[in-house]
């Protein structure tokens, strides 16, 4: 999970890491307010920013300064609500401004490849890391962690000294750069970023802005983040499939795609799409897996969520009953159709594996209307395009109009 | 010969005891596997029943019966009972860091994680520990190997197919077993499900080596997913040291950008990960990739016979 700028500086802040002070707002009287505290003779400039989770913010006119109340409020007027790379902007940062004499690059990250972390570490920070990296690599340090030792003192100075950074400053850095990595274990992240990690004029290293992820897979030992998920819950059959614990991804398709495993319904809707290119370009509509020893609870459910969807002209349920046993994959079937009282919409189903035969038996001597079983993967994906796209587009027994 | 795992091997259960771990251990005696011990410190001292009954080709010497497994308080205790040199873990995922670092610590030889949901810094902290001592770990959040007809750790249904001359690596397990599903009449050395979490203690280029180094293997199928670097990697093997032919599949083209797609691992970052990119770095080093899981069954069919001079192997 992406946090944004206002949460990860909240963690930092807890870890010792030095942030400016800052509060954020979701309204411009709020902005004002913030504002008329954080103003002083010592702090005459403020930084108000757009709180979205993707890059680029200053460029799309969502970072602006303001010396006064009135220009706070101003500024969080013209940022709240843009669109930034399809993210509208719903919170303003309002933070102190600093005197900045150098802005260096620091992060630790997950390095998956090598199962290990890497420490990333320039002297020249604030410009886009990947353009960095692309054009001038010699000046971006990469040090690799070992999971067992950590960074160290000792790993923090040789972080330093790889990225060029000459003492006294690298001293200072390299105390930031273990309280980072405290922080990256103690909130089980797998990025943190500072960009730029600013040096003031006497000397202060501070983290100016910060990116963190956290580990999904680690929220069970954790105190949840506030408003962590405020951007999640938009498109309402998603909110739907999260309340009801499914594994579900919306796409933009027309047929509906449940099964059990992630690759197999990943590689499901590659098939579907495939076979959508013989069928009007119909495509995916969605990603739902309903995982391994799935019930007949589940598979109902799903099935209903599904179904639900109004983009949805047809459904496919593609199930390799590996641990999951076809006969319960059948009987959810059943069950869905039966509580929804018949389904609108054709549902497809392809079942292999354990108990396969039992539950085509099933769904055969059940003869819902509307549901057809078809033998394999490809088969099946082939005949809910069909559908789809007849369901999609009136018949065109008669040739139309070019 | 099959990769990592024998008929001979002797294998303990940690987390035998509670359901996931009791409902596979009985799949696992009923496929042939020797399951010999259970690890349950509040336990130790006790045996677990299980109805037995025989499932798969593996299960020549299983008799229809009740099987008493001894559980010991410490996977030390289990190994110096036992001698079992392999182990494979059910237990919830706060605890597999400390599992996977007993089993160690214990001088297992293999240690299979089948825990889905594992934090990616205690798979991490427990893959370098493990690799540091020698001890080969295949997951987390994966189906575990199966070497059909001879022994099978984890959670495949072993009674898909039989042994053959095809190797399989996978991220997927629902894949994997679809893929033995399609190829079920040529049957299988080793399959290997990986996992699909980010960090992963057997990656695809451990698995396609041991392959290129089994003698019974004679063409490897090589299932990835979006996400990572992994199958890029081992197109770089596969040009530098396979011999061996390789056929691929590549999952998740129509994901979108920025989504994890069920396994933890699986996901598009900006432009990187994506599926198109795996199986174009697959294709410039002369791998075909499948555009299904049937197309790539096929594929393999045609190198297989193939290798076989063109004659017609299936008879």
């Amino acid at each position: 999970m992406d946090l944004h700028e206002y949460q990860a500086k909240g963690l930092l802040q807890r870890h010792g890491v030095p942030v400016l002070h800052g509060e954020v707002a979701s309204d411009p009287q709020t902005a004002e307010e913030i504002a008329q505290r954080l103003l002083t003779p010592q702090c005459p400039l403020l930084v108000v920013k757009a709180q979205v989770r993707t890059g680029g913010r200053g460029k799309a006119g969502g970072v602006r300064l303001a010396r006064t109340p009135a220009e706070a409020r101003e500024a969080a007027e013209a940022i709240l609500g843009l669109d930034i790379k399809g993210h509208i902007v719903r919170r303003v940062l309002v933070t102190e401004g600093a005197d900045i004499a150098q802005e260096l690059y620091a992060s630790f990250l997950l390095d998956r490849a090598e199962r290990r972390w890497l420490a990333l570490c320039s002297a020249e920070g604030g410009m886009d890391i990947e353009t960095l990296a692309k054009e001038r690599p010699e000046a971006l340090a990469r040090v690799g962690i070992d999971p067992i030792e950590g960074v160290t003192p000792e790993v923090a100075a040789r972080i330093t000294a790889a990225a060029g950074i000459a003492e006294p400053l690298a001293g200072s850095v390299a105390e930031v750069l273990l309280l980072l990595w405290q922080t990256l274990v103690a909130e089980d992240a797998t990025l943190v970023e500072i960009n730029p990690l600013a040096v003031t004029p006497d000397g202060t290293v501070l983290a100016l802005d910060a990116k963190i992820t956290l580990d999904d897979n680690s929220a069970f030992r954790h105190e949840p983040i506030p408003d962590a998920h405020e951007n999640e819950g938009t498109d309402p059959l998603e909110a739907r499939a999260h309340e009801l614990g499914l594994n579900y991804v919306r796409l933009e398709g027309e047929v509906g795609v449940l099964g059990n495993g992630a690759g197999l319904v990943m590689s499901t809707l590659d098939v579907v799409a495939g076979a959508g290119t013989r069928h009007g370009g119909v495509r995916p509509a969605n990603f739902l897996d309903l995982g391994g020893g799935s019930s007949t609870e589940a598979m109902a459910t799903g099935l209903e969520l599904v179904a639900s969807d109004p983009q949805v002209r047809a459904v496919l349920v593609n199930v390799f009953g590996g641990i999951t046993s076809c006969d319960t994959v059948a009987g959810g079937i059943i069950a869905a159709v039966e509580r929804l009282g018949g389904l609108d919409k054709p549902v497809v189903v392809r079942l292999d594996g354990n108990r396969a035969e039992d539950g085509r038996r099933m769904l055969a001597e059940a003869a819902l209307p509307g549901v057809n079983v078809v033998d394999t993967m490809d088969g099946a994906a082939d005949v809910v395009a069909r559908l789809a796209h007849e369901a999609t587009s009136p018949r065109t027994d008669t040739p139309q109009e070019a | 010969m099959s990769i990592f795992l024998t008929e001979d091997d002797l294998v303990i259960v940690q987390g035998m005891t509670g359901s996931e771990g009791r409902r596979h251990t009985r799949r696992m005696l009923s496929a042939g596997t020797r399951v010999v011990a259970g690890v349950n410190p509040r336990k130790a001292g006790t045996t677990v029943a299980f109805d037995v009954e025989p499932l798969g080709p593996g299960a020549a010497d299983v008799t229809a019966g009740t099987v008493e497994v001894p559980v010991y308080g410490t996977v030390a205790e289990a190994r110096t009972a036992t001698g079992a040199e392999v182990s494979v873990i059910f237990v919830p995922p706060a605890h597999v860091r400390g599992a996977v670092t007993e089993a160690v610590d214990a001088g297992m030889r293999l240690v299979v994680v089948i825990t889905e949901g594992v934090p990616v810094a205690d798979a991490t902290w427990a893959i370098a520990y493990a690799a540091a001592h020698g001890t080969r770990v295949i997951g987390p959040n994966c189906p575990g190997i199966i070497s059909p007809g001879r022994s099978n750790v984890g959670i495949t249904p072993p009674d898909i197919t039989g042994p053959g001359p095809v190797g399989l690596v996978s991220k997927s397990g629902t894949l994997t077993y679809q893929l033995m599903h399609e190829l079920g009449d040529i049957g299988f050395t080793t399959c290997i499900g990986i996992g699909g979490d980010p960090v992963v203690g057997t990656t695809h280029i451990d698995a396609l080596a041991a392959f290129e180094a089994d003698e019974d293997t004679r063409l490897v199928v090589m299932i990835g997913e979006i996400g990572g670097d992994a199958e890029e990697r081992a197109a770089a093997y596969i040009a530098s040291s396979m011999t061996k032919p390789v056929v691929a599949y590549v999952a998740g083209f129509t994901a979108p950008e920025g989504r994890t797609m069920g396994h933890a691992g699986a996901i598009v970052s900006g432009s990187s990960g994506t599926a198109e990119a795996k199986k174009t770095a697959l294709e410039a080093v002369g791998v075909r990739v499948g555009r299904t899981p049937s197309a790539t069954a096929a594929i393999a069919r045609d190198l297989l016979r193939e290798l076989d001079g063109g004659s017609d192997v299936e008879e």
